[in-house]
């Protein structure tokens, strides 16, 4: 464990949160303006899970604003985390599982990073990594549950897993500190100018990540009039005073997936495998210069992974509506 | 990725544990699945055997039916939730494990020890590791919460005495260990392997082989297992993999991207 203070004093998080624009007031800004929510040593939670939803555009303009000693927390960690540590941008992460995927083997950047302790990985169970979320949207210090109990995952968690003789019981029950991250990065298929969110699909932790942070980051595929949202208000996940700026980015999880848009691009996630695992330095320095420092914008990153490979994720994606 | 060109009568290693791991599965069970060959195992039960089998999935996926040939990279993509019931957030997919809805939890393992605990986080010593391995993912919840068949290939170098790092716990150190460490529901049923079927002796909870794979030997299985192992008295040997087994399985990985 190697966490500042696990948990956010109460009173700091409630004046933090008073002390915040909640007004329902417009925010749209580019990817570049977007990135000055997010300081150096900043806790970053990022929305989606695994090639899911993932913040790809909001990362890619982190990256290049070359941000530094962020901790980095995620349900499951894939490329993304990969491509955070081999820039430099972090050296922690927060997460259940960290690799590309089960088809591509274990990741030869994680393994890099972590082996050599460039890194840490601090390693916890994925419904842990969850209740520590919404303990945090929840305003409570923490959550009992029971699981990493028995378990060297728990035991290796030091002072930020702790277990006590339920009250009421007398059973013993795990105890998992409340995660309050300073930016939550998230990606949706639409919202409106203020940041009224809403989502189709697989949830994943989004809700409890954008009610337990300090602040949101919304990166959306499209943004849509306030008027078509409080159409369907039972649609919306993520209300407006959660987020301070709101970025349109279409085929923003480039290369991974959003649900009903588009699927991963297997073809470039295949090429990126083949390229880390034969050297995760260099693999990653040369991929990093041609797909985030090269580029002059969000769609030349697009134009370089290809126009055939973005049609072709996004007619798999658009399949999901076909039944 | 390569297309099998295997004959109808004879399989891969990972094909037998997915019809295997499938044959122990019951009409009207909720299974908690992981990506690979729990899944396919899972959607094979559906499609021989039993229709009101519901898979849960790990992204937030209750009760999908997976497209045969679009078989997802995870347990997290939109593949998953083809023709599902319901989706939720992954926590409360999670929750239903420790709310008690869900009668088998299955996953594949990297290492396993003679009680069942599994690692899938740290080969060597976890300060300093010789290999850094992805982690648990839901891997401790649902081995933590209820009653778990784990398929793996069968290698000395996998089945160990004790485990580098219990990342999801079986019985921990055998007899009541596993209650008393705070965890009284649940704990590891089967092992699924290319030589054997094993389960857990009731008063020890030390790894018992049931039955063997058709044409295994006893001393093949404990040749290639790093422990002793306890053998059932009345030691069976399993069917082979049936043409409509395999026919099914290969309609659903024709690409054998989880079979090969």
């Amino acid at each position: 464990m190697s966490t500042d203070a696990l948990v956010t004093p109460y009173r700091q998080l409630r004046e933090e949160t008073l002390t915040r624009d909640r007004g329902l007031r417009e925010k749209v800004m580019s990817l570049e303006e977007a990135t000055r929510f997010v300081n150096d040593g900043d806790h970053v939670a990022l929305g989606g899970c695994h090639l899911s939803r993932t913040p790809s555009a909001m990362l890619w303009a982190l990256i290049r604003a070359r941000r530094q000693n962020l901790t980095v927390s995620r349900s499951i960690a894939s490329t993304e985390t990969d491509l955070l540590l081999a820039s430099g941008v972090s050296r922690h992460v927060v997460t259940s599982w960290f690799s590309q995927g089960l088809i591509w083997g274990v990741s030869k950047v994680m393994r890099h990073h972590v082996e050599n302790k460039l890194a840490v990985f601090d390693e916890w169970s994925h419904m842990s990594m969850g209740l520590r979320y919404r303990a945090g949207a929840m305003g409570i210090p923490f959550m009992p549950s029971r699981t990493m109990l028995g378990s060297d995952v728990g035991k290796r968690l030091g002072e930020g897993f702790k277990s006590m003789t339920c009250p009421f019981t007398n059973e013993d029950v795990g105890l998992l500190p409340a995660l309050n991250p300073d930016v939550a990065l998230i990606h949706v298929q639409r919202c409106d100018p203020y940041g009224n969110a809403q989502l189709d699909g697989l949830q994943f932790m989004d809700l409890d990540i954008a009610m337990a942070a300090k602040r949101v980051i919304l990166t959306t595929e499209r943004i849509v009039s306030n008027e078509q949202i409080r159409r369907a208000p039972d649609h919306t996940r993520i209300p407006f005073f959660t987020v301070e700026a709101v970025v349109e980015a279409p085929i923003g999880c480039a290369p991974h997936e959003c649900y009903g848009v588009y699927e991963p691009f297997f073809s470039h996630l295949d090429d990126y495998a083949a390229l880390t695992t034969k050297d995760p330095v260099q693999g990653t320095q040369g991929y990093l210069e041609r797909y985030y420092y090269e580029p002059k914008s969000w769609s030349d990153y697009l134009s370089r992974l290809g126009m055939d490979a973005v049609l072709d994720a996004c007619r798999r994606g658009r399949k999901v509506h076909n039944d | 990725m390569t297309k099998h060109q295997l004959a109808d009568d004879t399989y891969t290693a990972s094909e037998l544990l997915c019809v295997m791991a499938a044959r122990l599965l019951k009409d009207g069970q909720i299974v908690f699945a992981g990506i690979g060959v729990p899944l396919l195992a899972a959607t094979l039960a559906q499609h021989q055997f039993a229709p009101h089998l519901t898979i849960l999935f790990e992204g937030g996926t209750i009760g999908p039916r997976i497209v045969p040939g679009e078989l997802p990279p995870s347990t997290n993509e939109q593949r998953c939730t083809r023709h599902a019931n319901m989706l939720l957030p992954i926590t409360d997919v999670l929750l239903l494990l420790q709310r008690g809805y869900v009668d088998i939890g299955f996953m594949g393992g990297a290492q396993i020890d003679r009680f069942g605990n599994l690692n899938s986080s740290f080969i060597g010593d976890a300060d300093n590791p010789k290999t850094r391995l992805p982690g648990t993912g839901g891997g401790n919840d649902i081995s933590s919460l209820t009653n778990m068949i784990v398929a793996m290939k069968h290698e000395k170098r996998r089945f160990v005495a004790d485990v580098d790092f219990i990342t999801s716990p079986g019985w921990v150190k055998g007899r009541r260990s596993r209650a008393e460490a705070g965890l009284p529901e649940g704990g590891l049923w089967r092992v699924v392997t290319d030589l054997a079927l094993m389960g857990f002796d009731e008063e020890t909870r030390e790894m018992k082989v049931l039955a063997l794979q058709q044409g295994v030997t006893r001393e093949q299985v404990q040749d290639n297992t790093g422990f002793k192992l306890l053998f059932d008295e009345k030691l069976q040997t399993v069917a082979p993999p049936t043409k409509e087994e395999l026919a099914t399985l290969r309609h659903l990985d024709p690409d054998c991207r989880f079979t090969a």
